[in-house]
């Protein structure tokens, strides 16, 4: 069976009668049993993911409207942060290694209510902690170009899944890089919606004013109707705001280069790849023009005070008792975090860094507000160089952190990203670039995504045949 | 700031980038983790080399900068002050996540050991 890649093509086959749901997840379960020493799933769904595709098929049968159910029959993962009624939820941790969920993410139930076909629950960095998939209690999610190659985290194996085609599209959580960082390792669309854009009711937390819940998918279109089918208030989580997304306005749109992103420490091959992606954007006259966010060499040392303060925080309801294992079951990253944020708001230190991180981001957001007013998005690296080698950056934590750096600002400022695809270096290892904007400016990005891809004819491939 | 609190600041900003042996303990003891002696000697040096990247904020001059606390602008966001069943699990559901249970209840360890008035 030659697998549908986008959305569209699914539904089509559906109606078309080409295939049926009950066949592509046949097909789809098929390839997970094939490819698993990639690591990708840690629990598959598969009762359930028959009983919803027989469900489809007779949907189907009886016939389906125009616009209704618009991801029917779509095969989608959830990374294992998303709470799945009924099904098995872990956070790749230890101490939720049995948990099973008494209610679903709004996202989940969302995506189903849609026509989606939850196939499984996709590995991650333990409480997603992490930028390359190697620190899940679990074990590391390999990347389906090469198995030699972390597949970029904290989102791994949703990433991984979508590149490798075992499922079509995928669920993440973007912290400070999540989704944009694993999209970008195995070559995928990747979004990273404005903060407060999509609920993160049920969605196991990590730092409150810093997550972002976001998808992957193959192509622009499929990520955005994805979005369109998750966003909005939901009654649970009081930070979403149901913002009109502005219309992409018909002027040329302008695009800024900010000169802090490409500086020293950013890989020839990736610089190279975003320049001519900035060539087909000139060509479809897009202007570019260089902008500057001074305040970007602090992003990480922000980023590092405020995500591990929430995330000690956060993880502090972990006590084993009501539910879960205790405390000695967190693995050794989680207690780096927990530890690093207790300590930076514990008595005596919350002003020196916690208060006067607040107050450097302050000046980030005002850096990319400034910005945003003379231009419409802004181009920029994901990751400082295309995925790197499994256990290369694993014993030295600061170095694995640094690798945030073109990542973090975006949700310390609160706005959104979008990462794809560009092509692939002389290792055969994914490149690709990401396209920022000013907040609730997503329908922005997919337009100029959906321009570079139509611009190149964008055709999606599976790492694994 | 009392001039003890001012004394304990000031003598903060002085230890801010040595992590001693000590502090990897206190701080595991405020965050509930129980660390062998391998993995502080472990944390210590990881945890040192991070605090002395982030110490890089001390030459930002943040004088009239207001710390943010949200990013989205929202003001006051209110919800109806009602029941709804889906709002809540049932008390089933509430402890189905663990064995350790009586009657309904959570059971929890002992706070208080041995009865002193028998």
């Amino acid at each position: 069976m030659n697998l549908p890649l986008t959305i569209e093509e699914t539904r089509k086959g559906l109606l078309d009668k080409k295939f049926s749901v009950v066949e592509l997840v046949d097909e789809y379960l098929a390839r997970i049993d094939r490819n698993k020493d990639l690591n990708i799933f840690l629990t598959v769904s598969k009762d359930l993911a028959y009983k919803k595709a027989k469900e489809a098929d007779k949907l189907i049968r009886t016939g389906i409207g125009q616009g209704q159910y618009p991801l029917l029959g779509s095969v989608i993962a959830h990374k294992d942060l998303f709470l799945t009624k009924g099904v098995r939820t872990t956070a790749a941790s230890k101490v939720l290694e049995l948990f099973i969920p008494q209610y679903s993410a709004t996202v989940v139930e969302r995506d189903d209510k849609a026509g989606a076909i939850m196939i499984g629950k996709t590995n991650c960095d333990a409480w997603a902690h992490g930028a390359s998939g190697e620190n899940s209690d679990f074990g590391p999610t390999k990347n389906p170009w090469n198995k030699k190659f972390v597949p970029g985290g904290s989102s791994s194996g949703s990433a991984a899944s979508v590149a490798a085609g075992l499922s079509l599209i995928a669920t993440g959580t973007d912290t400070g890089g999540s989704i944009r960082n694993p999209a970008n390792f195995c070559g995928v669309v990747g979004l990273k919606p404005t903060y407060g854009a999509v609920s993160r009711y049920g969605v196991i937390a990590m730092a409150s004013s810093l997550d972002s819940i976001g998808c992957f998918g193959h192509t622009v279109p499929d990520v955005e109707l994805m979005f369109n089918v998750t966003k909005g208030e939901d009654g649970y989580d009081a930070t979403v705001k149901n913002s009109k997304t502005p219309k992409l306005k018909n002027s040329n749109l302008r695009v800024g280069i900010p000169k802090e992103y490409f500086t020293v420490g950013l890989d020839k091959e990736v610089e190279k790849s975003i320049m001519s992606s900035i060539e087909v954007f000139k060509k479809e006259g897009i202007e570019f023009v260089e902008v500057s966010l001074p305040n970007t060499k602090y992003a990480i040392s922000v980023y590092y005070i405020v995500q591990p303060a929430e995330v000690s925080s956060n993880l502090g309801r972990y006590d084993g008792i009501r539910y879960g294992n205790g405390r000695r079951s967190f693995g050794a990253e989680a207690k780096r975090r927990i530890m690093l944020g207790t300590y930076v708001l514990s008595a005596g230190y919350y002003d020196a860094y916690y208060l006067k991180a607040q107050k450097v981001r302050s000046k980030l957001i005002a850096d990319f507000d400034r910005v945003f007013e003379r231009v419409d998005a802004i181009i920029a690296p994901v990751m400082p160089g295309a995925a790197f080698k499994l256990g290369e950056k694993v014993s030295d934590p600061l170095k694995m952190y640094l690798a945030d750096i073109y990542t973090a600002s975006a949700n310390l400022a609160g706005i959104p990203g979008l990462a794809i695809p560009s092509g692939f270096n002389r290792l055969g290892l994914p490149l690709g670039f990401q396209l920022l904007g000013p907040r609730f400016s997503e329908n922005t990005l997919f337009g100029l995504g959906k321009m570079y891809q139509q611009a190149v004819s964008y055709k999606p491939s599976l790492a694994i045949k | 700031m009392t001039s003890c609190e001012n004394d304990l600041f000031v003598l903060s900003l002085l230890s801010m980038t040595r992590l001693t042996k000590a502090d990897v303990v206190h701080v595991a003891k405020l965050a509930k983790l129980n660390l062998s002696d391998s993995e502080i000697n472990k944390f210590l040096p990881q945890l040192s080399s991070i605090i002395d990247f982030i110490g890089q904020l001390n030459e930002v001059d943040v004088k009239n900068v207001e710390p943010t606390a949200q990013v989205t602008g929202l003001e006051n966001v209110y919800r109806v002050d009602g029941l709804n069943s889906s709002n809540y699990l049932t008390q089933d559901e509430a402890i189905s996540g663990t064995d350790k249970t009586y009657n309904g209840y959570f059971k929890v360890p002992a706070i208080l050991e041995g009865r002193t008035d028998k």
